[in-house]
């Protein structure tokens, strides 16, 4: 099968797989959100934390509740690190030091998973399983819950109170993330992914040496890894080790799990709004960005200008061989366009056209669907601004789904938006004022050097986690500043959301006339469309000039 | 409107005021920019910068570039900072433009509200004489014929004619007396007649003319809740916008190429949304003056935005959807009768009927049998009294009565005569479809005969169908109230073309009517006149009171239409989207056009360190220095090319909000897009031509 096939298969394949299960998965998870009835295991566990689940929270409790859980989430997986030399199964790997463990406790609470350090080499299985694996799961329930209660602000009329996070937290775990992971697991050992809690196991290379490859738990982390998009591998090289990632199969699968949660998640929205035309919008939105993404990296890594690509008639370097261009590059968009940020092919060695595509994926604000929850809330966020421009135009005051867009809800949507640019510029601005830092981290010159400085600061901002490769990111500058970009990445939308349902809540509905625009339409979809990429090009086109632009138009 | 039959000696300074209302409507001449040139230059202290954001950046940035150019003058320095500055004078321009425009019927107004003395009636007796403003609430005053009315108030003795040309710029006199629903009178009119007492009901400063100037001139204005939110959303783009282009900085001495202060604050400039930042206080003033031309005054900005979300129209039958005075429209013989016949008797019996129903009558009589008119015959006139609910003409030997349906008939047994079946069929037919029947009879030669059914009419006025037609299209219902019976109700709304209708309405009805509404999230517009509207017209969200109405009224409503004229709610709110969709399209327009002038800057700041970005140069601009200062002149020039846009407003046509969006982005989206780089192209070509700068 020629590379352009196996590429198009598998994307045929991913895409008939996810078309399969959006109706019943979205709104499955409709019903996980909105039922009535608390498990068994549920209730003991509330009565375990001493929450009463039928009581219902404001939104600066929601928010509270949230930030105090993340918060106390990071000080336990910084111990756990530092800790490490008295924990079991830690095959005499020591304490983690301080300034990685700080950007990795973050790093995985926040959702973002970006790894500064060796797995290999750093961790033991015990950090890997209670605490990294443990965030896998949280984090991911964080960014739904998130997510439903701004859904909830849309479908709630003249309400103070969103629901209550222990239980949005407990059932996106229970009821969701957990049982999806745990199948998802035993078919990713089926399929050969390893599952072991030695250290490693001895082999003897062809030519007699012996060498210790290393194992791990990997299978039961690599399913919530893609699931939950966080990205974080539990080997170094991620979804490109053959232990994490060793067939065409396993590729399609992990592929799957990655997209499945926020692409559902639009289905879920219109489900829960009342008019599943509003979700497909969404999706459609979501989808063409997404393949107009895929259609750049793929025409740009078959279209090299090198004479080595020329030669193999493709850019192949830093590319997934087993699984050639196509898959490369399904991967890669895939990856970038959620948050997961799990790597196969490296971004780093991508063509300046290409490289340029997960890095605007990012830059888009994670919308291209975005990742579990956070896409969601994204894309609504850049739906409520584009609909204020879209209100004003028509001559009525803005309104999105029957709430009105006045200037809490404007309030809430600007600091939503606003936080990613600047975490992202001023990392990156602040990062080329120092010679120093950049001559110990980075491995190019030039504009691929900035595009590197870029890439990882808003790999942070976004919570994406992917690493472009290239750059050293283990000085306590990097550590730090990469720490407090993914912290302010994530909570300060997230507060903002929530204060945006609150507002949201708190209105009655305006009646549909025909004086309203319809926003389950094609106008619409374009008009969102068109804001997500203005939003981010106006943003950020002068530093990509200088970084990617620069090196694609060379 | 006609100015020349004014009496009084008023006439030539309410000709004065009303001209630039009504004769002028919002048009616009370069020479106004001229004009309002001292206003806007006293505008550019930090002070007043420092309110918009926005703005406040290109003031901070264009203090910036002067001391950049101080230090390294060039050609080029000097003239993009000079065209920084140019940009914050337009901006403090357009909004001295449209302050402007309202500021001569100000002034007029203004002369005669203050040189007003008023003679205050003392509690115990007698008389001083106080200036006009020294009055407060409760003081009475009296006016007598050729004195000015000192105050708002309502009238509580006597009865005058005032002439009210000086607010309403229409000059026939209107009357005005103590008691029902013609008390109201408004400070700086003139009594032209007789003597009254009024009570003064507003403080001095706080008078419907006070209000009024302080409206025109824009003084009194305060953002709006839209109008807050845009400039949060504008300020957001700005905070982005700065945070590209400070950080830009660092990447570019990275890159090996640090850039001239200057450059980076043209391109600041060039980026933020200034365009609708500087029209976005013109465009409200000038929302406003719009109203105002058409004779509305709204007491808040903030009535004006509500009037565009408004989805209800509560609409009263009589006079707006109806011309005041029922008509009569058909004559409908009985029995037999001659047609001519019977519209000679009702002609004879309508003749001593001083009634608007009576006189319509002789005039649908005159109209159609000309030849009967002209006849004067004598007689003793019979008026119509509440026993008799009847009113005729007695002549010689030829008695005719016209009345309603029973009480001729009684009248018609009562002189021997029997009534055909046939009558009561035809007059409830009549009230059936709306109209109102008026039974004819006459007695002649000892016995009484029904002649016929004259059909008195609601007349619709012409057009209101279509006018609901567009306001549905919009998403405004209409909804007809009328005290009417549901039957006459139903088929007036029918004909009208209305989308609801409420009969026999009491005021308490139309208040529950709007409360149900709002329930439902709607927002609900109404007009009214009297005292008992108040409670209602306070509860609408869009209250237009109309000013012939009572002081109680006006003071409930949030609008007062100084045309006495129901059916402008229907321009109010268009003019109220209006205003809603001049700063949506100027805000997309404003931000569209960044992305030329990316294509402009980029590569002149660029190029020099990574030739290949001379690629994105596409408008082929001369030089570096020729292009960001295009761009910068670029950005100037527009605000100034759109502030006649701004001051008369986008234009609108009631359509679906489908079809508004998209006509508005493609002409403010896509021609955001594109004319900048026509525009730039074009001040290149001149610009290259300066030395130091091609």
């Amino acid at each position: 099968m020629s590379d352009f096939w196996a590429g198009a298969v598998q994307l045929a394949l991913l895409a008939g797989a996810l078309a399969a299960v959006y109706r019943p998965f979205g709104d499955y998870l409709a019903r996980v959100y909105t039922s009535d009835r608390h498990w068994r295991a549920e209730r003991a566990l509330y009565r375990l934390l001493r929450v009463d689940p039928d009581s219902q929270q404001r939104w600066p409790t929601y928010a509270l509740s949230i930030l105090a859980f993340s918060f106390v989430s990071i000080a336990a997986l910084y111990l756990l690190q530092r800790l490490q030399p008295v924990l079991p199964l830690n095959f005499g790997r020591g304490a983690v030091e301080p300034a990685m463990a700080f950007n990795t406790a973050v790093s995985f609470v926040t959702n973002t998973n970006w790894q500064s350090y060796s797995p290999e080499q750093v961790l033991g299985h015990t950090v890997q399983l209670a605490g990294l694996t443990v965030q896998n799961f949280l984090s991911a329930a964080v960014g739904m819950a998130v997510a439903i209660v701004l859904v909830r602000g849309f479908t709630l009329r003249s309400a103070e109170r969103l629901g209550n996070f222990w239980v949005d937290l407990t059932r996106g775990t229970l009821r969701v993330l957990l049982p999806l992971s745990f199948a998802a697991a035993v078919l990713l050992v089926a399929l050969g992914v390893v599952q072991s809690l030695r250290s490693g196991v001895t082999v003897t290379g062809p030519d007699g040496t012996r060498s210790t490859l290393a194992l791990a738990p990997a299978a039961s982390q690599e399913a919530i890894k893609e699931l939950g998009t966080n990205g974080g591998g539990i080997f170094n090289a991620n979804s490109a080790h053959p232990f994490e990632n060793p067939t065409v199969w396993t590729n399609l699968a992990e592929n799957f799990l990655l997209l499945v949660i926020p692409v559902s998640l639009t289905r879920t929205f219109g489900t829960l709004v009342g008019d599943r035309r509003q979700g497909t919008v969404l999706l459609t939105v979501m989808g063409v960005l997404w393949s107009a993404m895929l259609a750049v990296a793929w025409w740009a890594e078959t279209h090299p200008n090198g004479p080595a690509a020329l030669l193999a008639g493709a850019s192949l370097e830093g590319k997934e061989q087993r699984f050639g261009i196509g898959l490369s590059v399904l991967w890669a968009t895939s990856t970038t366009g959620t948050s997961t940020g799990a790597v196969s092919a490296m971004h780093d060695s991508f063509s300046g056209l290409g490289g340029a595509v997960p890095l605007g994926n990012m830059l888009l604000g994670e919308v291209t669907p975005g990742g579990v929850g956070a896409g969601l809330y994204g894309v609504l966020v850049l739906a409520i601004i584009a609909m204020f421009l879209a209100g004003l135009m028509v001559g009525r005051t803005p309104e999105y789904l029957s709430k009105k867009l006045g200037r809490r809800e404007v309030t809430c949507a600007a600091v939503a938006l606003l936080t990613m640019p600047t975490v992202v510029l001023l990392g990156t601005g602040a990062t080329m004022l120092m010679p120093g830092e950049l001559a110990a981290a980075l491995t190019n010159a030039g504009p691929h050097g900035l595009s590197e400085v870029l890439y990882a600061y808003a790999s942070a901002g976004n919570n994406n986690g992917s690493a472009f490769a290239g750059l050293t990111a283990t000085s306590d500058w990097f550590q730090a500043s990469l720490a407090v970009a993914m912290l302010a990445g994530r909570f300060v939308p997230i507060v903002a959301v929530l204060c945006l349902a609150g507002s949201l809540a708190t209105q009655r509905k305006v009646p549909e006339t025909p004086g309203t625009l319809p926003t389950a339409s094609p106008l619409f979809g374009s008009l969102l469309t068109g804001t997500i990429v203005l939003v981010a090009a106006l943003t950020f086109v002068p530093a990509l000039a200088l970084g990617p632009l620069a090196e694609a138009l060379a | 409107m006609t100015l020349a039959t004014s009496p009084g000696g008023t006439a030539e300074e309410s000709a004065r005021l009303a001209a630039p209302r009504t004769g002028h409507p919002g048009g616009f001449r370069p020479r106004h920019l001229l004009r309002a040139l001292p206003a806007a230059l006293r505008k550019l202290g930090p002070r007043h910068q420092a309110r918009n954001p926005v703005l406040f950046v290109v003031w901070a940035g264009s203090a910036l570039a002067t001391g950049f150019a101080v230090a390294q003058p060039s050609a080029f320095t000097i003239l993009v900072t000079a065209w920084l500055w140019f940009t914050v004078l337009f901006a403090a321009l357009a909004e001295a433009v449209a302050e402007d425009r309202g500021k001569a019927q100000a002034a007029s107004l203004r002369r005669a509200a203050t040189r007003v003395t008023a003679r205050r009636l003392r509690p115990g007796g007698g008389e001083d004489r106080v200036p006009g403003v020294s009055l407060r609430v409760g003081d009475h005053v009296v006016v007598e014929t050729g004195e000015t009315i000192p105050g708002d108030g309502d009238v509580v003795e006597g009865i005058a004619t005032v002439d009210e040309s000086a607010i309403t710029g229409e000059s026939a006199p209107v009357i005005r007396e103590s008691g029902g629903d013609r008390c109201a009178v408004t400070g700086g009119t003139t009594v032209l007649s007789d003597r009254i007492v009024v009570r003064i009901t507003s403080r001095p400063g706080e008078s419907f003319v006070d209000r009024m100037i302080a409206l025109v001139e824009g003084a009194s204005r305060q953002r709006t809740p839209n109008e807050v939110a845009l400039t949060i959303l504008l300020s957001t783009l700005t905070v982005i916008f700065l945070l590209a282009v400070v950080t830009l900085q660092p990447m570019a001495r990275y890159s090996g190429g640090t850039q001239p202060v200057i450059a980076l604050t043209a391109l600041l400039v060039c980026l933020i949304p200034t365009t609708i930042a500087a029209l976005l206080s013109a465009i409200g003033i000038a929302g406003m003056d719009r109203l105002v031309r058409r004779n509305v005054l709204a007491m808040s900005g903030r009535a004006v935005e509500a009037a565009g979300d408004v989805s209800t129209l509560l609409l009263d039958k009589t006079g707006t959807i109806t011309y005041g005075n029922r008509s009569a429209t058909e004559l409908v013989p009985v029995g037999g009768t001659d047609p001519a016949v019977l519209a000679e008797a009702a002609w004879l019996a309508s003749l001593g009927d001083g009634t608007p129903e009576g006189r319509s009558i002789v005039e649908l009589v005159a109209r159609e049998y000309p030849r009967l008119a002209t006849a004067e015959p004598g007689g003793e006139v019979v008026a119509f009294s509440a026993q008799t609910r009847m009113s005729g003409l007695d002549t010689d030997g030829r008695w005719v009565r016209k009345g309603a349906a029973d009480a001729v008939a009684a009248w018609v047994a009562g002189h021997g005569g029997t009534v055909p079946a046939e009558t009561g069929r035809v007059a409830d037919e009549i009230g059936r479809q709306g109209g109102t029947p008026l039974v004819v009879a006459e007695l002649a030669r000892g016995v009484a005969v029904v002649r016929g059914v004259v059909r008195l009419s609601d007349v619709v006025k012409p057009g209101m169908r279509e006018r609901f037609a567009r306001l549905r299209a919009m998403g405004i219902r209409t909804v007809m109230v009328t005290g009417d019976n549901p039957l006459t109700a139903a088929a007036i709304a029918g004909q009208a073309g209305v989308d609801d209708h409420l009969a026999e309405a009491k005021p308490e009805d139309k208040l529950a009517l709007i409360r149900s509404e709002q329930e439902g999230g709607r927002l609900v517009a109404m007009t009214g006149d009297g005292t008992n509207d108040a409670p209602a017209l306070a509860a609408a969200d869009v209250g237009v009171a109309m000013n012939t109405g009572t002081s109680a009224a006006k003071e409930a409503g949030n609008m007062v239409d100084l045309d006495s004229d129901p059916t402008k709610l229907i321009e109010i709110v268009a003019i109220g989207k209006q205003l809603l969709i001049t700063r949506g399209a100027l805000t997309t327009f404003s931000i569209a056009n960044d992305l030329a002038k990316y294509f402009a800057i980029l590569p002149a700041m660029f190029a020099g360190i990574h030739p290949q970005l001379g690629a994105l140069n596409i408008m082929g601009l001369a030089t570096p220095q020729s292009a960001i200062l295009s761009a910068v002149i670029f950005n100037a020039l527009v605000i100034v090319a759109l502030i006649p846009l701004a001051l008369r407003g986008v234009r609108y046509r009631p359509s679906s909000a489908r079809a508004l969006l998209r006509r508005n982005l493609l002409v403010y989206g896509v021609g955001g897009l594109v004319t900048p780089f026509a525009g730039i192209w074009l001040i290149d070509l001149l610009v290259r031509l300066v030395p130091g700068i091609g």
